[in-house]
This record gives C-alpha cells, sequence and structure tokens, in this order.
C-alpha cells in the first residue's frame, strides 16, 4: 500500500441530502464499523482532506460550495459520490433547482449508489478510491520526475 | 558529554517517540469508546502522507512562521534536556507558541483567526503555571538548573504535590485534550473545522505535528522532574510515573466534553491558585 492508502482522510459535504447519507456515513464511524481502523479520518477540513464524500444531489446554491471545496484540496485528491443523489440527482432529477449528480460539477472517481448508502457500501467504496489515490500519486510522482532531473 | 548525548538524543528520538506515544493515545482512546482504533503507526503513515501531498499555502509567510514554531519548541526542550534553566527553557516555550498564533493569524481564514484568538486565551490560561512551575522548583531544590534539580536527595514531588496537580491541569491544555481543546482538536467533529490548522495544508501540517511531538515529550521531561532524584531507581520511577499522567490525560480527554473560554480561564486561574499557589506559600512558610 501507498503512503496515501493508509492515512487517508475524508472530507464530507452534504450537496442537498435529506440526511439519510449523511447520516450514514457517521454511522462509519461509530463502533460498530470504525473507520478510523483502517487510518481513516473524518477531517471538516478540505485543506487536510483527501477523500470528498458527496451525499445528495447538487443544486443551484451548492454548487458553487462544492466546486470551493473541490479547489482547496490539495493534490491527489478523489471524490466519492454517496447516494444515488449523489450519483445521478436520484429522485430529485427533475426537479427544478436540481443539477443531478456531484459528476455534473466536479469529476467524480467511484459512485456508492443506494437509498441511503449502506455503511458497508460506503466502506466498500472509500477502499476503492484509496486503489484511484494511489494511482494518482503515482502519476503525480512520474509527472514530477522530468522537473527533478531538470534541476539536477 | 551525558548533556550532549541527552540533547542530540532528544533532538532525534523526541518525534518518534511522541508520534508513538499518540499512536498508543488513539488506540486507548479508540478502546475506551469501545472501537479497534487505528494501527499503532498510524501517527507516521500520517505525517508520511502529509509530506507526499501537494504544497498548497494561502502565502509565503506560514511555513516559515511554522519551521520557527518547531525550531523554538526544539530548542525549549534542548534546554530542559541538557540540564539547563528551567525559566529560560519555559519561557521559549511560550515564545514557541507564539509563532503558532501568529502563523494562524497570517492567513484570511476566519476559522484560522478564531483558533489564534483562542490559542492566546490558552496561553493566558496557562501561563501562570508554567511561572510558578519553575518558582517551585527554585524554592524546592535551591535553583532554576535542571541538572541541580535532578540531582537532589530527595524527588521534588515530596514538596510540590500541589505545583504537579496544576501542571497536570495545564498539560491538558498544552497537549490539546478535551476539555481544553478550544483552538484545535485531534477529534472528528469541532465547532470552527479545524481552529489554527484549518489553512495548514500537507507539509505545513506536517510540520506543525512534529513540533507538537517535540512539545509532547518536553511536557513529559517537565513531569519526570517531579520524581527525579540523585539515586538511580528515580528514573524508572519517573518514566513510569509520566506514562500513568499520560494515560490519565488521555482518560480526561475521553470522559469530558469541551468547556467555554471563560471557564476554560477560571478553572485554570483557580486551579493554579488553589493548587500552585498554596503549595508555594506553605513551601515559602516552612522554609
Amino acid at each position: 500500500m501507498g503512503k496515501l492508502a493508509k492515512s487517508p482522510w475524508l472530507l464530507h459535504y452534504d450537496g442537498s441530502s435529506c440526511n439519510g447519507c449523511d447520516i450514514e456515513v457517521l454511522a462509519c464511524l461509530t463502533p460498530v464499523y470504525d473507520i478510523e481502523r483502517f487510518g481513516i479520518f473524518n477531517t471538516g477540513d478540505p485543506f487536510q482532506a483527501d477523500i470528498l464524500l458527496i451525499t445528495g444531489g447538487i443544486n443551484s446554491q451548492s454548487e458553487s460550495v462544492v466546486k470551493q471545496i473541490y479547489s482547496q484540496m490539495p493534490d491527489p485528491k478523489v471524490v466519492v459520490a454517496v447516494g444515488i443523489c449523489a450519483c445521478t440527482g436520484g429522485v430529485f432529477k427533475s426537479c427544478y433547482n436540481i443539477k443531478g449528480g456531484a459528476d455534473t460539477v466536479i469529476p467524480v472517481d467511484v459512485y456508492v449508489p443506494g437509498c441511503a448508502a449502506r455503511p458497508q457500501a460506503i466502506i466498500d467504496g472509500v477502499v476503492q478510491a484509496l486503489e484511484i489515490l494511489r494511482k494518482k500519486q503515482e502519476n503525480r510522482e512520474i509527472a514530477a520526475l522530468p522537473k527533478a532531473a531538470g534541476k539536477a | 558529554m551525558i548533556q550532549v548525548v541527552s540533547v542530540v538524543g532528544y533532538l532525534v528520538l523526541a518525534p518518534f517517540l511522541g508520534a508513538l506515544l499518540d499512536g498508543a493515545d488513539r488506540i486507548v482512546s479508540a478502546r475506551m469508546q469501545g472501537r479497534k482504533g487505528p494501527p499503532l503507526l498510524q501517527p507516521f503513515y500520517d505525517l508520511a502522507k502529509l509530506f507526499s501531498k501537494q504544497m498548497l499555502a494561502v502565502n509565503n509567510a506560514q511555513l516559515f512562521l511554522n519551521l520557527s514554531y518547531l525550531v523554538f519548541l526544539a530548542v525549549a526542550g534542548c534546554m530542559l534536556f541538557a540540564g539547563a534553566d528551567i525559566l529560560m527553557s519555559l519561557f521559549i516555550l511560550s515564545t514557541a507558541d507564539m509563532f503558532l498564533v501568529m502563523a494562524a493569524a497570517s492567513d484570511s481564514s476566519p476559522y484560522s483567526s478564531m483558533g489564534a484568538s483562542r490559542e492566546m486565551l490558552q496561553m493566558m490560561a496557562y501561563e501562570p503555571m508554567t511561572l510558578l512551575l519553575a518558582v517551585g522548583f527554585y524554592l524546592a531544590t535551591g535553583s532554576f538548573h535542571v541538572g541541580d534539580i535532578i540531582e537532589m536527595p530527595v524527588s521534588p514531588i515530596l514538596m510540590l504535590p500541589g505545583v504537579l496537580v496544576g501542571f497536570f491541569f495545564i498539560t491538558a491544555i498544552k497537549l490539546r485534550k478535551s476539555p481544553f481543546d478550544l483552538s484545535t482538536s485531534h477529534h472528528a467533529h469541532q465547532e470552527m473545522v479545524k481552529g489554527i490548522t484549518t489553512e495548514m495544508a500537507g507539509p505545513t501540517l506536517a510540520i506543525m505535528n512534529i513540533a507538537e511531538y517535540y512539545e509532547m515529550i518536553l511536557m513529559l521531561g517537565v513531569m519526570a522532574l517531579f520524581f527525579l532524584n540523585s539515586s538511580w531507581w528515580s528514573w524508572p520511577v519517573a518514566i513510569a510515573a509520566c506514562l500513568l499522567l499520560f494515560f490519565l490525560e488521555t482518560l480526561w480527554d475521553n470522559v469530558s466534553a469541551r468547556v467555554k473560554w471563560k471557564t476554560l480561564l477560571k478553572s485554570c486561574w483557580i486551579v493554579t491558585l488553589l493548587a500552585g499557589g498554596l503549595n508555594i506559600l506553605i513551601l515559602m512558610l516552612i522554609r
């Protein structure tokens, strides 16, 4: 496992969720699921986060917030859309104020469907995100190589 | 020669020891909450990750100020472990904290600024006790020099039990433990994002974490001073006592909620006055 995969810090943002998925995300922290045993830590700070968990569809008011949070996260970073609303917009898809899933605003790496997504599914999604995170980290290191060689 | 070994040992080993203690602290905390908890080496994984992340900084000053925090803390710890003046070591410790406050105040985030002002409140709360601590050691042993303090025939704890209680109280602030983790917290949820560390990302945060480990070992070093005397067996006793006090801090962290700043100030000053002040008053009268 890479450096990132052993210590992924989560940031959880509620786009316009009904709070069902949010409660399931918080359930992952409880003694039953205890995601801290994987070194996963729920931080509230985009500057320190590696994985962005988005619940709920994106509406016209949360759009700018999601974009800003995403831009504040340092590379490498991955986005996990939790719940069917964050994946596609779900039952709210045709509402006048809903733009759709999280991928209408920012690039999404892992989709975790469900209404609400179960904690097991969320943990599974995060574990898949770790693999993507590791690849992104490798790509970053490869991209940094010619620069370092040029300096030397 | 022993001084050089002790200082180099502190500089090299303190971050490792601090990180290990932090890892143990996280496991013990998790067990207290009925969870399994992260691996023991988790703080090392966190540091390795933070150094591999993109350097994202809002200004150039923050990294420099954070490095100053690290250097000043290391200097304060070196003075203690070199057996130098404990008063000077504690003064440098407060100077170091000012750099952290400046680092947090240097950016425009409201959470960071709030963290900085709360950090200053915390300093106001614990500073009187650190001064009384140095005075207490002087009254008990007749010297401010750590080298002289550890050569006394009896441990200072016999004369300074109240000062140790006061120092235990403020160590909770310095280690950022509940109920006094106002400026930033190790726990998942906080009312103002991450307080002073809000705008610290990747390597900058890693430097701050390493500085915290230096500080942790420095605080435990001061705690050990209470138990050390000229006989060899006082050293294992001191280490055991430090570990016990650290465990008690963890326990306190897990059974209490965060307090408001007024409660912090009042409780700290009352404990400083009652435990530390009374202890020193009695010491002055009987001498």
